[in-house]
């Protein structure tokens, strides 16, 4: 189901992500899923996430798509050309997967085969540009596809607390044009700055999920918020994940500290997207702690 | 071994709001040059009353070379709204980084062809691409300043204004936003998708 209908429907839109293991063994993985996030609006699969090689998002996606779930496919630049883009994209649209995430994508440099060669051949805006090419029933040579075109929910991210912030918006204003109608963000841990952020963005009329990453512990926050592009992890929050090193440990603050991050964010945007990490079984719990 | 050839002369006419300063590099054995078109489409502008000026020199890539001549020319060059370099991509890139707050724009394409480059690299760099975007990206080169090679806008990496892949490398993105501010051109932020054509990479006829 394309979860752009679920936006129009005025709906508070949650998804959740989940990685592909480097292995092609997903049957844990896809039972998780099952039992955990089968009440949310869809879940995205990450596409070699930071540049690590693993199963590819188009294999997971349809295995949660057999097991009943509605996935989000992500679908970067790094590793294929404009060619194997778009033979994927047919592919999925023969699975029956209907919504897809446009990123450009880490540098090779980043991951586990830094000799790899970095493609970017295309990048998030031409993406986009190419899946609206695809539904128009032509490809980016310009060659007609046999048969009905292929319909996508199309998505797009943008990092609100990114300190580039007006390049930020000049490139998402630059992905509306090129045809995003939803948009997730890069993990937000200080809502203040989400909410101007929003200030800004809401001219551009799409809606917006805040992105959320559960806090696990000060060690992680602290390396997110020193080594990830886009992330701010106030000191309240190591604060509050320092001050009691058993219920932090047991998950109960950081599962908190995403609950209030999501009540404060609602109203200011039209969904969450969570990235628990490896933590998914906590994710109901910390819907209900938001009152979803 | 590259070549330039002029860009399309309506869409270099576009870029002009008023007049315009040009500048022609004549310097490099290596880079062929559309001398007789520049020429040609320079007599033009002129008839048309677009120009202030015109600065023909040796290797405009030689950035002491550079500044004093641009500095002798400084009336013309106030005088005009935008600065228009016939030269390849590193001419052009050295001229828009010494008139920071003048809209510098380039007349023409570098392509590749096959043979000894010339002795130009020095801070900029240029891949010859054959479809030259400077004049989108406030002279700033994105094939070469941007890790990725980018061409429409900013990646979601950059960190304290430092390029994902570098941290001692300034996001060339960033310095691009920051260049097209300075001279009142974010909409071309705004431009239509960009889709790079390889064949001009490797072909030069
Ligand atoms: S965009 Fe960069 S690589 Fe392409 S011609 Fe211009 S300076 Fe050279
Ligand atoms: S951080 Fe900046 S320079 Fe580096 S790849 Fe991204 S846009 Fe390009």
């Amino acid at each position: 189901m394309k979860i752009t209908d679920r936006f129009s429907k005025g709906e508070f839109v949650v998804t959740a992500e989940v990685g592909p293991p480097k292995g092609f063994h997903v049957d844990e993985l896809v039972a998780e899923a099952r039992e955990y996030l089968s009440d949310i609006a869809a879940v995205n699969v990450t596409d070699n996430q930071s540049s690590v090689m693993r199963l590819s998002s188009l294999g997971f996606c349809k295995a949660l798509k057999d097991a009943g779930l509605n996935p989000i496919f992500q679908l970067t630049c790094r590793d294929r050309n404009r060619m194997a883009l778009e033979s994927d994209l047919l592919a999925a649209a023969l699975f029956g997967i209907d919504n897809v995430l446009c990123l450009t994508g880490d540098h090779t440099k980043l991951g586990d085969h830094p000799g790899a060669k970095p493609v970017f051949d295309l990048d998030s805006v031409s993406l986009l540009h190419t899946v609206c090419e695809l539904e128009k029933g032509r490809d980016l040579g310009g060659n007609e596809l046999v048969g009905e075109p292929p319909v996508f929910a199309k998505g797009a991210v943008v990092s609100p607390c990114s300190d580039s912030v007006d390049a930020q918006l000049a490139k998402m204003e630059r992905k509306v044009m090129a045809g995003a109608e939803f948009f997730q963000t890069q993990a937000v841990f200080d809502p203040e700055r989400f909410i101007s952020f929003m200030e800004k963005a809401k001219q551009f009329n799409v809606p917006v999920q805040v992105g959320v990453i559960i806090p696990k512990n000060v060690g992680m926050v602290r390396y997110m918020s020193q080594n990830v592009a886009g992330i701010v992890v106030p000191d309240s929050v190591i604060d509050e994940l320092r001050a009691d090193k058993e219920k932090t440990k047991a998950g109960i603050t950081g599962v908190e500290i995403a609950a209030r991050i999501i009540r404060e964010c609602r109203p200011y945007c039209q969904g969450v997207h969570i990235m628990a990490l490896g933590w998914e079984a906590r994710v109901p719990e910390i819907l209900r702690l938001a009152g979803i | 071994m590259l070549v330039t050839k002029l860009k399309d002369k309506d869409t270099v006419r576009s870029l002009i709001a008023g007049k315009a300063f040009i500048i022609n590099c004549h310097g490099c054995k290596e880079v062929g040059f559309p001398e007789k078109e520049a020429d040609e489409f320079q007599k033009e502008l002129a008839a048309e009353g677009k120009v202030t000026g015109v600065l023909t020199m040796d290797y405009i890539c030689n950035p002491d070379n550079i500044a004093l001549n641009l500095g002798l020319r400084k009336n013309e060059i106030d005088e005009a709204d935008c600065v228009l370099v016939f030269s390849c991509g590193v001419g052009v890139q050295t001229v828009s980084s010494q008139l920071e707050d003048k809209r510098v724009y380039a007349a023409c394409d570098t392509y590749a062809v096959p043979g000894g480059q010339g002795v130009t690299p020095l801070e900029f760099d240029c891949r010859q691409c054959g479809e030259c975007y400077l004049n989108l990206t406030g002279g700033i080169c994105p094939l070469t300043a941007c890790s990725k090679g980018l061409v429409n806008g900013q990646c979601g990496g950059a960190k304290d204004g430092k390029c994902e892949v570098d941290p001692d490398m300034e996001c060339g993105w960033e310095r691009i936003q920051r260049r097209l501010a300075m001279v009142g051109r974010l909409d071309a932020l705004r431009s239509p998708v960009q889709i790079r054509d390889y064949n001009n990479e490797v072909k030069a006829e």
